[in-house]
């Protein structure tokens, strides 16, 4: 039984309203359209291909053309995918609509829907931290943004990509010198390709990578993001690991697949690991502040660029977000959807 | 600082017991003395006096912060931690480099933190706020952990005197000794330590041997004969130490608490000197003991009066002898120095001090027999010790068991939740719960511990969606789950609502099976007061 959570609180989504929450997703009534459903429907409009936006069953899918490879992948075989560039306008319904890069991970996009001279944005998962594997986030001028508000607190405030980077290469080398391997959690699309390209700075030596971080990686590689080189982790006594550096999705840690690593340090990229608590909860030697979400001065400003006169928060610390830009004197309210706050 | 901070990050970034000890010895054979001792200090979880308290840092990051009120409170709320909030919301992300202004450890204790105290509440905030502003995220967060308290950086006691032991080539009973009891953090101490002569004051006392609880069945344990059996008491273990003319009793707690009990400290008087007796401090009233809240109002009156002494009688139940005639006799048997304690105590001629009886019972089926007892005597069980046991140092399996008696247990509301300490911070994980008295809730127990990491993440989840309320960090929620709980005794209280105050309550399990209906009632929780005491 899941009761309504008491201090949300939630738009009565008024007719003229572009998009509204359902319980199949976020939909565009004027459009005929959902965005990220996490049930089947007609037509889906995908911002990225993280799991708990891409969800297998819809008759089509609309996606950018940068994404349109990892959204394949990760969809059954023979789903009904149209690329969009970026940029590119396209009639859906009633309305126009068209994509613009969120920063988050390869082809994540903001879909900027157009109807009856309103202009409506839903972001989907978005940073503006500079991100070498991906197109940087592109402010949309707009009447209404919809946005993530996974980190919106104002503990977090994210320290430069580069100096973290820095970091974990220092972390490695420290193992290595005492003959460890170096193992690092990281979201198998997305953090772990970002990983990989911001350590080109220090080394051009070759990283092991989980099978689930290798099929993304190859397709990041294809499309010309520039990458330490990778090999798979294969079962080789444990002093052939001795000073290498892992890539392994966050699902490996405590698992048996571990034991062949011999004598690890362990680490975790996100943006949790801006609290201790969270570090310590999930048992990692290191934790690593580097997150694919905006951070809260991040997601002030971002409401300031778009000039929207309304915000509506999906998930995350919305209430939060929502009680304060109301008290800031905007317009603002939470959506209820399913997405995750994982990273 | 910045040793002291690199430290920290060492510890707070391994869980490997040895790299931990690896740290501490690089730390302690490097920093300078003063440092060593703080440090020894702090990480022992050891508190200097509070020089500012927490409600004080709190307003004053409110201010420093901007944010509204509210934002602050929810993100403390969500972090738990207070130091650590202020850190994420003031540190500076580039503080400015002046190697003049890193203070050591010692210097941040005794020119800047120490002398907090005595200044007047504007001085403090100037001074406190100015360091937030200066500070880089790890200081801000190291300094305001060292005003408010413990580290919590995974970090035992027996940790410390383990590397201790290292560094200065000596036993760890022997560091333990040293570091017993109170002593301040100082260059001398620290010399003195390293010269093993710490613990040459002349009240002071011996490291507790502890027991382990008994898991497995009590057969294994071998032949009936080779243990002593003694009740399990539950007072406030403590020890005699009669040197020199004077006589120190002090608590497991290594506080001297001599003056709460001038009975005692009267009976002791009579030892000869060079005496150090293990034991318990028990209410006794009426030739049995009386629950453990009676002994909480001698400890925690100010000013003992003549009735509180008179309501409450003191006894010390003596277990053991740790010195004799000035020798240190715990690398004796148990038997030996069982045989020399029922000695002295019998030449004391008075029934104040007496001597921990031997629970008669010629095999394991007749000591279990006796055991069903335990609950009429107001005992908590059995301890077992092999009568060749050494008096050892802490926690060692094998030589000395408790053989408890299976807890009360009452069915209870989940009413309340906070955020916990250091590694369960930003989860809800301090609970309290209530039972039915009428038709209302009275909250009876507070508890922290007995969930599974997975059970604790479940209802973190669960208590942030069905919030009814919130008071500061403290969440009111819908009055749903039931959990089981367990207590080790029960007593009248005058400062709960409900009337009780329960002795150690923890949760034993979720009952997602009962509906909030189904919990108890505050009258099933009286009818054990009135069967315990009746």
């Amino acid at each position: 039984m899941a009761a309504e959570p008491v201090q949300q609180t939630y738009t009565r989504s008024p007719a003229e309203d572009l998009v509204v929450a359902t319980v199949d997703g976020l939909f565009c009534p004027a459009g005929e359209f959902h965005i990220d459903p996490w049930r089947p429907v007609r037509r889906a409009v995908i911002t990225h291909a993280h799991a708990d936006h891409l969800h297998a069953g819809s008759a089509g899918y609309v996606t950018s053309a940068a994404g349109a490879a990892l959204v394949v992948q990760r969809l059954p075989p023979g789903a009904e995918v149209r690329q969009v560039p970026y940029g590119e306008p396209i009639a859906c319904g009633g309305t126009r609509i068209s994509l613009h890069p969120a920063g988050h991970v390869l082809g994540s996009a903001q879909v900027r829907i157009e109807h009856q001279g309103s202009v409506w944005v839903v972001a989907g998962d978005f940073k503006r931290d500079p991100d070498p594997t991906c197109a940087p986030f592109e402010p949309v001028p707009c009447d209404v943004f919809i946005s993530e508000a996974t980190f919106a607190l104002p503990a977090y405030r994210w320290p430069p990509a580069a100096a973290v980077a820095a970091e974990i290469f220092e972390w490695w080398q420290g193992n290595r010198a005492r003959g460890a391997a170096s193992v690092l959690f990281a979201y198998a699309l997305g953090k772990a390709q970002r990983v990989l390209a911001e350590l080109t700075r220090f080394t051009a030596e070759a990283v092991y990578v989980h099978g689930a971080v290798g099929a993304v990686t190859e397709i990041y590689g294809k499309q010309g993001v520039v990458m330490l080189p990778t090999r798979p982790v294969a079962d080789l006594p444990a002093a052939h690991y001795s000073g290498a550096l892992i890539i392994a999705p966050p699902s490996a840690a405590g698992s048996t697949w571990m034991r062949r690593f011999g004598d690890s340090s362990t680490g975790y990229c996100s943006g949790w690991m801006r609290v201790r608590g969270d570090r310590r909860r999930r048992g990692v030697d290191r934790g690593f502040v580097l997150s694919d979400h905006a951070d809260w001065p991040s997601l002030l400003r971002t409401f300031r660029d778009c000039g929207a006169r309304r915000i509506l928060l999906t998930h995350g610390h919305s209430d939060t977000m929502t009680r304060y830009l109301r008290e800031q004197g905007i317009a603002a309210a939470a959506l209820q959807t399913e997405y995750g706050t994982e990273e | 600082m910045q040793r002291f901070a690199a430290l920290f990050e060492s510890l707070d970034t391994t869980s490997s017991t040895s790299a931990k000890i690896g740290a501490m010895v690089q730390y302690f054979q490097r920093a300078p003395a003063a440092d060593a001792a703080w440090a020894v200090y702090v990480l022992m979880g050891r508190r200097a006096k509070r020089s500012v308290g927490r409600s004080l840092l709190h307003a004053w990051l409110i201010e420093e912060s901007a944010l509204p009120a509210w934002l602050v409170d929810e993100t403390y709320a969500s972090i738990g931690d207070l130091a650590e909030t202020i850190a994420l919301l003031l540190a500076v992300d580039q503080p400015a480099k002046d190697p003049a202004d890193d203070l050591t450890l010692s210097q941040w204790f005794t020119e800047r933190i120490l002398p907090l105290a005595a200044a007047d509440a504007e001085t403090k905030r100037m001074r406190v706020t100015g360091w937030w502003r200066q500070l880089g995220y790890r200081e801000c967060f190291l300094v305001n952990k060292l005003m408010t308290g413990a580290l919590r950086v995974g970090v035992s006691r027996s940790l410390v005197t383990r590397a201790l032991a290292a560094v200065f080539g000596q036993p760890r009973a022997q560091i333990e000794r040293a570091l017993i009891g109170e002593w301040l953090p100082s260059s001398a101490f620290w010399e003195l330590l390293a010269r093993n002569e710490a613990s040459s004051h002349v009240s002071h006392p011996y490291p507790f041997f502890l027991a382990s609880p008994l898991e497995g069945p009590v057969e294994a344990l071998g032949p009936r004969e080779d243990w002593l059996a003694e009740w399990k008491w539950d007072g406030i273990r403590g020890q005699i130490v009669r040197r020199r003319g004077e006589c120190t009793l002090w608590s497991r707690g290594e506080d001297i608490i001599t003056d709460r009990f001038p009975e005692i400290s009267a009976a002791a008087e009579v030892l000869p000197g060079g005496t150090v007796i293990d034991g318990e401090v028990v209410a006794w009233q009426a030739d049995r003991v009386l629950p453990f809240a009676h002994l909480q109002r001698r400890i925690g009156r100010l000013k003992l009066t003549a009735k509180i002494l008179q309501d409450v009688p003191a006894r010390f139940i003596a277990y053991d002898l740790l010195e004799f005639g000035g020798e240190d006799c715990r690398a004796q048997p148990l038997l030996r120095r069982r045989g020399e304690l029922s000695g002295v105590v019998a030449q004391l001629g008075q029934q104040i001090i007496h001597l921990s009886a031997d629970i008669p019972a010629d095999s394991w089926p007749q000591l279990a027999a006796q055991r069903e007892r335990a609950r009429a005597l107001g005992v908590e069980g059995i301890m077992l010790k092999s009568w060749q046991s050494h008096y050892g140092v802490g926690r060692q399996r094998g030589a000395w068991w408790k053989w408890k008696i299976d807890p009360f247990t009452f069915d209870g509301v989940l009413l309340y939740a906070a955020p916990g300490n250091g590694r369960r911070s930003n989860l809800y994980t301090d609970y309290t719960f209530g039972v039915w008295n009428g038709d209302v809730l009275v909250p009876v127990a507070k508890a922290y511990s007995g969930l599974n990491a997975d059970e604790i993440q479940e209802l973190d989840r669960w208590i942030r969606t069905h919030t009814r309320e919130k008071f500061g960090t403290v969440r009111s929620v819908d009055t749903q789950y039931v959990f089981e709980l367990a207590y080790e005794g029960i007593a009248k209280s005058t400062r709960h609502k409900s009337g009780i105050a329960l002795r150690f309550p923890r949760i034993i399990r979720w009952r997602k099976d009962k509906t909030a209906g189904e919990a108890d009632q505050l009258a099933d929780l009286q009818r054990v007061l009135s069967e315990q005491h009746g």
